[in-house]
């Protein structure tokens, strides 16, 4: 019997797709983030504070919990056998970039706490843990490319943590306000075990990551 | 039986010394690194900060040959890992050797200050990274560790789970952090600098202070137990409730410290070495998560008195001069304690102490709701 593929979101400033569905849109860029929200999620306020690369993540993650059925965690009632290991290659350039710009001139310097925070890429796995209420490992590696091999290898090194059984797992990059992408999946510890089988799945997100 | 990870050098470049051995002999005699500054760039408020003269770098490149076009980061990055390499004897050229580097924010100050002839995408850290592993000759493709203020600690975990799957058998663990005005006008934003030397754990603790340091640990597998330092396990885990503010009950951390307590022997625990920071609210998290933990007791003990925060080193350094400490038999003074400011009594004082045990856990927590420990094991 063939193996069934993992679920996948993936999502750039022009395209959004759900296990290989197309969802219908009009927007672009991060508009395109917000009308995503608006349909698909609405009841996470703290979306607007996000900054792109945050939003990329979490609206994947979102989309991909709706479809697979995943029940959320509320109240008391906290996970710990799931990981979020999430790569990029351009990290929290966009964020950094735009902190950048209220200390570079003297007589226009204001610093923003709320803008610094997101200059740290592993902020968006934090965004994901407290929607979700896991309390277990959270991970961001930067990466010179989406290398599909590289990727499967340091996602299986995640499960030898003995609490982890599953991880929500994905790549996010934003390099301006406008442009992003990500894709986001669920790895079952037994989908790790095979890694030639696990990067040939990420390779098909991957390649969807420029759609 | 899994593989067994060892430490088999190490190297601490910082204001205080430019190996390990002058870095733990400045701590244990007192000396800081930490001065006040009045203003630099665009930022106009004072504050402390451990800087790391230029020249000196420039000078430890020219005496251990490091030639090339790099950043202020990138040299840093290659002084501490160049003599670690070299200490080790392993042959760094290898595809059985992988490198991983722990960094917050790598080159970002070329995103203020362009440098002539410095492509600006090494703004991108796995480039700078790249170009650690091009002057070793490693052929792997490289990794970066960016997990906020707890990097340092996570690189170690990654490190250890990659050699312990068989695919590597050395791993080149590097964390650096080059101070610039964008990383410190950010934590002025959030109020959480002080203008005098941190006060860890005081109860007039003002706030942090930043401080520049490049560690490295050379890490190696092997299949039998050997007489060394021996990285037992190590934890990440997140509390959940905020993005910038620790939890309130410490549940990351005290879940990360749980998880290395089980492979831990708690009569030779000789210290918990903490991150306090000296502001606030970490110091109070870990006081919560040290009680819930059953480690109340236990000798703890801070660097940033004598450091600063160095975040991406922090995790490595600390976890080095940790190493040191135990064979010294000792737990150093945490620099600008003075009287009990938190709720839980923690047992930290401001002098040396003597200690007994062949263990020590270090504990990390950062931005992102992120905590991480690890237990390190001195084998006869």
């Amino acid at each position: 019997m063939e193996r069934k593929g993992l679920d996948c979101v993936v999502l750039n400033q022009g395209y959004a797709c759900v296990n290989g569905r197309v969802l219908e849109h009009e927007a672009a860029g991060n508009a395109l983030l917000a009308e995503l929200y608006r349909n698909h999620i609405a009841d996470w306020p703290k979306f607007f504070k996000m900054d792109t690369l945050s939003k990329a993540g979490f609206v994947a993650s979102e989309l991909l919990f709706k479809e697979i059925g995943d029940n959320r965690h509320e109240g008391d009632e906290f996970v710990q056998n799931r990981a979020i290991v999430l790569f990029g290659s351009t990290a929290s350039l966009c964020a950094d970039r735009n902190y950048q710009e209220t200390i570079q001139d003297k007589d226009n310097y204001y610093p923003s706490p709320a803008l610094f925070v997101y200059t740290l890429p592993n902020i968006v796995t934090g965004e994901i843990a407290i929607r979700n209420h896991y309390r277990g490992e959270t991970s961001f590696y930067v990466l010179e490319e989406p290398d599909a091999a590289q990727m499967a290898f340091h996602l299986s090194c995640a499960f030898q943590d003995g609490a982890t059984d599953s991880i929500l797992a994905g790549w996010v990059d934003s390099t301006q306000n406008d442009d992003f992408q990500s894709f986001m999946t669920l790895i079952q510890k037994e989908d790790a075990a095979d890694a030639g089988w696990l990067a040939g799945q990420l390779q098909l997100m991957i390649n969807n990551l420029n759609k | 039986m899994a593989r067994v990870i060892r430490c088999i050098a190490d190297n601490v470049v910082s204001p205080l010394g430019t190996d390990s051995r002058s870095n733990y002999d400045s701590v244990k005699a007192g000396r800081s690194g930490l001065a006040r500054y009045e203003s630099m760039g665009n930022i106009t408020t004072p504050f402390v900060l451990s800087r790391v003269d230029r020249k000196v770098i420039d000078g430890l490149c020219g005496k251990l040959g490091i030639e090339g076009n790099y950043t202020f980061f990138e040299k840093f990055l290659l002084c501490s890992s160049v003599q670690a390499v070299r200490d080790s004897g392993i042959d760094a050229s290898s595809d059985r050797v992988i490198f991983i580097v722990s960094t917050t924010k790598g080159n970002v100050s070329l995103l203020g200050a362009p440098q002539e002839g410095m492509e600006q995408e090494r703004v991108l850290l796995a480039k700078a990274a790249r170009e650690v592993t091009e002057y070793f000759g490693n052929p792997n493709n490289p990794i970066v560790v960016c997990n906020a203020c707890i990097s340092g600690v996570c690189a170690q975990i990654e490190a250890m789970r990659a050699l312990r799957s068989g695919r590597y058998d050395y791993a080149v663990v590097i964390g650096a952090d080059e101070q610039s005005p964008f990383i410190i006008s950010g934590f002025l934003s959030f109020k959480a600098i002080s203008d005098e030397p941190c006060r860890p754990f005081d109860k007039d603790r003002k706030g942090l202070n930043l401080g520049e340091c490049a560690a490295t640990v050379v890490l190696e597998a092997s299949d039998v137990k050997k007489n060394g330092w021996e990285l037992v396990c190590g934890a990440i885990r997140n509390d959940a409730n905020h993005i910038s503010g620790p939890s309130r009950t410490g549940e990351g951390s005290y879940l990360a410290l749980m998880e290395v307590l089980k492979e831990c022997r708690r009569d030779e625990l000789a210290f918990v070495n903490v991150h306090g920071t000296a502001t606030a609210y970490n110091d109070e998290m870990e006081s919560i998560a040290l009680y819930r933990a059953g480690l109340i007791e236990v000798p703890v003990t801070g660097l940033k008195g004598y450091y600063g925060h160095t975040m991406g080193a922090a995790g490595i350094m600390e976890s080095i001069l940790s190493m040191y400490a135990v064979r010294d038999n000792t737990v150093l003074a945490t620099r600008g304690y003075n009287e009990q400011g938190t709720t839980w009594p923690v047992n930290v004082k401001s002098e040396l102490r003597e200690c007994k045990g062949s263990e020590f856990i270090k504990l990390l927590s950062g931005f992102g709701g992120s905590n991480a420990a690890l237990l390190y094991r001195y084998v006869e």
